[in-house]
């Protein structure tokens, strides 16, 4: 029986940190993406960063509709940026990580690439974030390229992404 | 080793079609997963509308968190005769929109049976989804309607996971 969960690349981000973590050279072959993130940003006096994705080396044509909680209140917003999830920034209770994931059901297709994201970060203070989010890049070309990058820091060391390629073949 | 992902069935419409069904699904898994992507043929948004095992009775209920980007909030159903999901697609664009469907332990003939549920599309809104079908019966067969006999539009893909835990 084929294979239906693979993982294709995995980044782990080294001393120092790293301003983005990317796949590139993404195969066709797969039916669905997902990439998991567990990281965190530089970000100084920030509980928490926007974690941004960009497809293909193209931040044009992204959009986002946002559902969050912090812990006090529900909200939801929209906007055309990358960053549609988020990582704790320096200011967050250390050693904590992020758990995020984005699934791109049939990215290699000719249609737009749909996006959904699961994002939480947590604190042992005031001020987390949960979120869902539906995204979009409004391009018919397939993804082969995946990049994320905090929007005010970079990535700590230990950051971690993973690429999973899911078949239905 | 085991696979422990394994795909069931899947199904890429060719034409529009007013349902996408799931029939005779073993109960040889512990968890099963759907992965959709949709788009709807005519109607603006509709709500999609799911049944187990062709059960039409008041045995479902549903609570669902939304967000359009301008409101925000959550609403519950009870004694529904199915489970009902919002922000499912529009018509008018291209975009497909990604569903994602969680159903645990959904062959034990013990409990009722709940799905966790996400739809959304950047066009216009997401919600996450609890859905009880109050039934102590395994799930062989999954339904999807459309909200006022809409149609599921040429292009969409559902696909069945099967997930073991031994």
């Amino acid at each position: 029986m084929a294979t239906t969960y693979s993982l294709i690349s995995s980044v782990t981000v080294g001393s120092g940190g790293a301003a983005s973590m990317e796949f590139t050279g993404i195969p066709a072959t797969y039916t669905d993406l997902l990439v998991k993130v567990c990281g965190r940003s530089t970000a100084s006096g920030s509980v928490y960063d926007d974690l941004g994705i960009y497809f293909n080396s193209s931040t044009a044509n992204l959009s986002w509709r946002i559902l969050y909680g912090t812990g006090a209140a529900a909200s939801t917003t929209s906007g055309s940026t990358r960053y549609f999830a988020f990582v704790p920034g320096a200011s967050a209770t250390a050693n904590t990580f992020s758990n995020v994931e984005y699934y791109i059901p049939n990215y290699a297709g000719s249609n737009n690439k749909s996006v959904s994201v699961d994002s939480v970060t947590e604190n042992n203070a005031t001020t987390v974030l949960l979120s869902i989010a539906a995204g979009l890049w409004s391009s018919s070309s397939a993804i082969t390229t995946v990049t994320l990058n905090p929007a005010n820091g970079n990535f700590v060391q230990y950051s971690t992404a993973y690429l999973y390629g899911i078949s239905n073949a | 080793m085991a696979s422990t992902y394994e795909k069931i069935a899947t199904t890429t419409l060719s034409s529009a079609a007013a349902s996408i069904d799931f029939t005779s699904i073993s109960g040889s898994y512990t968890d099963l997963v759907i992965i959709g992507s949709i788009k709807t043929a005519t109607l603006t948004n509709p709500a999609c509308y799911v049944r187990f095992n062709g059960d039409t009775g008041s045995n479902y209920s549903v609570t669902n968190l939304y967000g359009n980007g301008t409101t925000a909030g959550s609403t519950r159903f009870s004694t529904q005769t199915f489970i009902r999901y919002n922000y499912v697609t529009d018509p008018n664009t291209t975009n497909f929109a990604p569903v994602i469907m969680n159903i645990n332990n959904y062959s034990n003939a013990t409990t009722y049976k709940t799905a966790l549920t996400k739809f959304g599309l950047a066009s216009i809104g997401l919600d996450n989804t609890v859905g009880l079908w109050r039934s102590t019966s395994a799930i062989t067969q999954v339904t999807f309607t459309l909200e006022s006999a809409t149609n599921f539009a040429t292009g969409c893909t559902f696909t069945l996971y099967g997930i073991k835990a031994a």
